[in-house]
């Protein structure tokens, strides 16, 4: 029962992280209909940021936190007002390879500037682990729930009741009329890039915490992983997904504990199947039928 | 109030609107009639600036707005009911009205015309919390209409909103076509349904494959040979 409960809370720790990288891409497919599959880089560079200003440049945590969003958020608009808004009419096979293409030129930059070595983390907090009768729980991984949590209400709060988010809700579903509203839709577009880019970046720095060692295709897996989680929980669906990403962690690390540690993956891809067989829309979509 | 002047629209190859010309004054209803393809849609959407144009000019209220970027037509005071309604299906029915009203900052004005459209539309009042995509097709009609009065529009363009209605939910959006227009709005409004059209506008241009080929108050229009024809069945 003990490792039943520590493998749920090792799950449910990865499984946040995975829901708020799986936020950026489920946001960006949600509004402009394309899968960035830059978004798992950008994790990639927020962590670099955080090595670099914490460590080489001795910055405060927080300060290499803030420093980490900020790149992020930079790299995100830059990406998508370069790469992908003259796309935007196009078909769409051209923006997902634009989308490839950006991952890969920011992989192989950094490996030039940064070579292909692996940097560590350093341990943030020396904190002892908290303690429910047989359970431990790192601090790091309470961190990382509470702040998940915390993170997602204020993103859900945003999406429903603020203007900017009601108007993100509506381009994602009708762009022209969007237009007629009076919605500023590239301004609207920046911002959903700018949000998700920020929790990635905030996502990065949980994850290297978790996983301390940084390098050019670090962002590949969990990118691939938080992608997977949103397609799961529905693309395009806040609450997918988060549902999504802790789904998915906790059955990885369950794989781990009661299965194989080998075939984690595969049991992974294998949920995936199985949920888009029965429900090709994702566990929260739903097969859209319109009125006409 | 909103001058068309030799208007000429292309998709790609495809010469769609050809030397179009007409006007609105302040406080008409104008109807624009013609059979499907002639160009009606095309026409309300380079108003909008949402499909750019070769040639020619739009000119409201003084200025071309052959340039102004599509979201700020609705700050100048045009607003356009689409064709097919395009209501936020997943937004509630309020936030729709919302939506209609997201440029303006006076929230007096704008709980007294929410007001104002519930009043018109009381069946959207009772529905308020509903999905928008759970309405009728005939309170999508009501929620399109009630979206785009929200901005407080001095020119109202409405794209065919007897599509697919009952004739008596017909009937009453051109009664209520009328009330905005008595209200001090100007209407350009695209139809097929010719007699309905007609009958509201004090004039009315008819289109045929992207040209005006005839233009004439609207009661003259309805009694006209070739529009009878063309149009009102014999
Ligand atoms: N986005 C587009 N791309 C290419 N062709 C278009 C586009 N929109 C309209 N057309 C073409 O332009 C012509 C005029 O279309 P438009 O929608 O303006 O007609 P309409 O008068 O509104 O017709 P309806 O009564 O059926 O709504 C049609 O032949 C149509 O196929
Ligand atoms: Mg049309």
């Amino acid at each position: 029962m003990t490792l039943f409960f520590n493998q749920l809370i090792n799950g449910l720790h990865v499984g946040f992280i995975y829901a708020l990288i799986a936020l950026g891409y489920t946001m960006v497919y949600g509004i402009v209909k394309l899968i960035n599959f830059a978004h798992g880089d950008i994790i990639m560079i927020g962590a670099y940021t955080a090595v670099i200003t914490l460590v080489s440049l001795g910055w405060s945590t927080p300060l290499s936190l803030l420093a980490a969003i900020v790149v992020c958020v930079v790299f995100g608009i830059t990406i998508e007002r370069v790469a992908y808004k003259p796309l935007r009419s196009s078909p769409r096979i051209s923006s997902l390879i634009t989308a490839i293409g950006v991952s890969m030129l920011l992989q192989n930059t950094a490996l030039l500037v940064f070579g292909a070595a692996s940097r560590p983390f350093p341990t943030i907090f020396n904190i002892e682990p908290v303690r429910f009768a047989d359970l431990q729980i790192s601090f790091v991984t309470l961190l990382t729930i509470v702040v998940s949590i915390a993170l997602m209400v204020l993103l859900q709060t945003f999406v429903k009741t603020s203007k900017a988010g009601k108007a993100m809700r509506a381009v994602s579903e009708d762009y022209n009329t969007a237009l007629l509203m009076g919605i500023n839709v590239n301004n609207t577009i920046t911002l959903t890039f700018a949000i998700g880019c920020a929790l990635a970046g905030i996502g990065a720095y949980l994850y290297i915490m978790a996983y301390p060692a940084i390098s050019p295709t670090m962002g590949s897996l969990p990118g691939l992983k938080a992608f997977i989680a949103a397609v799961l929980g529905g693309i395009g669906i806040i609450p997918g997904a988060m549902l999504g990403g802790i789904l998915l962690g906790v059955a990885e690390s369950m794989t781990k504990a009661y299965i194989s540690t080998q075939l984690s993956d595969a049991v992974v891809y294998g949920i995936l199947i199985v949920v888009l067989l029965f429900k090709p829309a994702g566990l929260l979509g739903k097969a859209t039928r319109e009125k006409v | 109030m909103l001058k068309v002047i030799e208007l000429n629209l292309s998709y790609g190859a495809i010469h769609t609107l050809k030397d179009i010309s007409f006007e609105v004054h302040e406080g008409e209803i104008v109807s624009l009639i013609g059979a499907n393809g002639a160009g009606k849609s095309s026409i309300l959407n380079a108003i909008s600036c949402l499909v750019p144009f070769s040639s020619g000019d739009i000119v409201f209220l003084g200025n071309s707005i052959k340039k102004t970027p599509p979201h700020q037509l609705v700050n100048m005071g045009i607003a356009q009911v689409p064709e097919g309604r395009r209501v936020f299906s997943k937004m509630t029915v309020l936030e729709n009205l919302e939506m209609g009203a997201f440029i303006r900052k006076d929230s007096a004005g704008i709980s007294s015309d929410l007001e104002n459209v519930y009043h018109h539309f009381p069946r959207l009042k009772e529905r308020r919390r509903q999905l928008a995509g759970t309405l009728s097709g005939g309170e999508q009609q009501m929620l399109a209409m009630g979206r785009a009065l929200m901005s407080k529009p001095k020119l109202l363009m409405m794209d065919e909103p007897s599509m697919g209605l009952s004739p008596i939910l017909v009937q009453e959006i051109f009664e209520i076509i009328k009330k905005v227009n008595k209200e001090g709005t100007t209407i350009l409004l695209v139809e097929q349904n010719a007699q309905m059209a007609l009958s509201l506008a004090q004039r009315a241009y008819v289109l045929e494959t992207g040209r005006v080929i005839k233009t004439g108050l609207g009661a003259e229009l309805l009694q006209d040979e070739d529009v009878r024809k063309a149009y009102l069945g014999g």
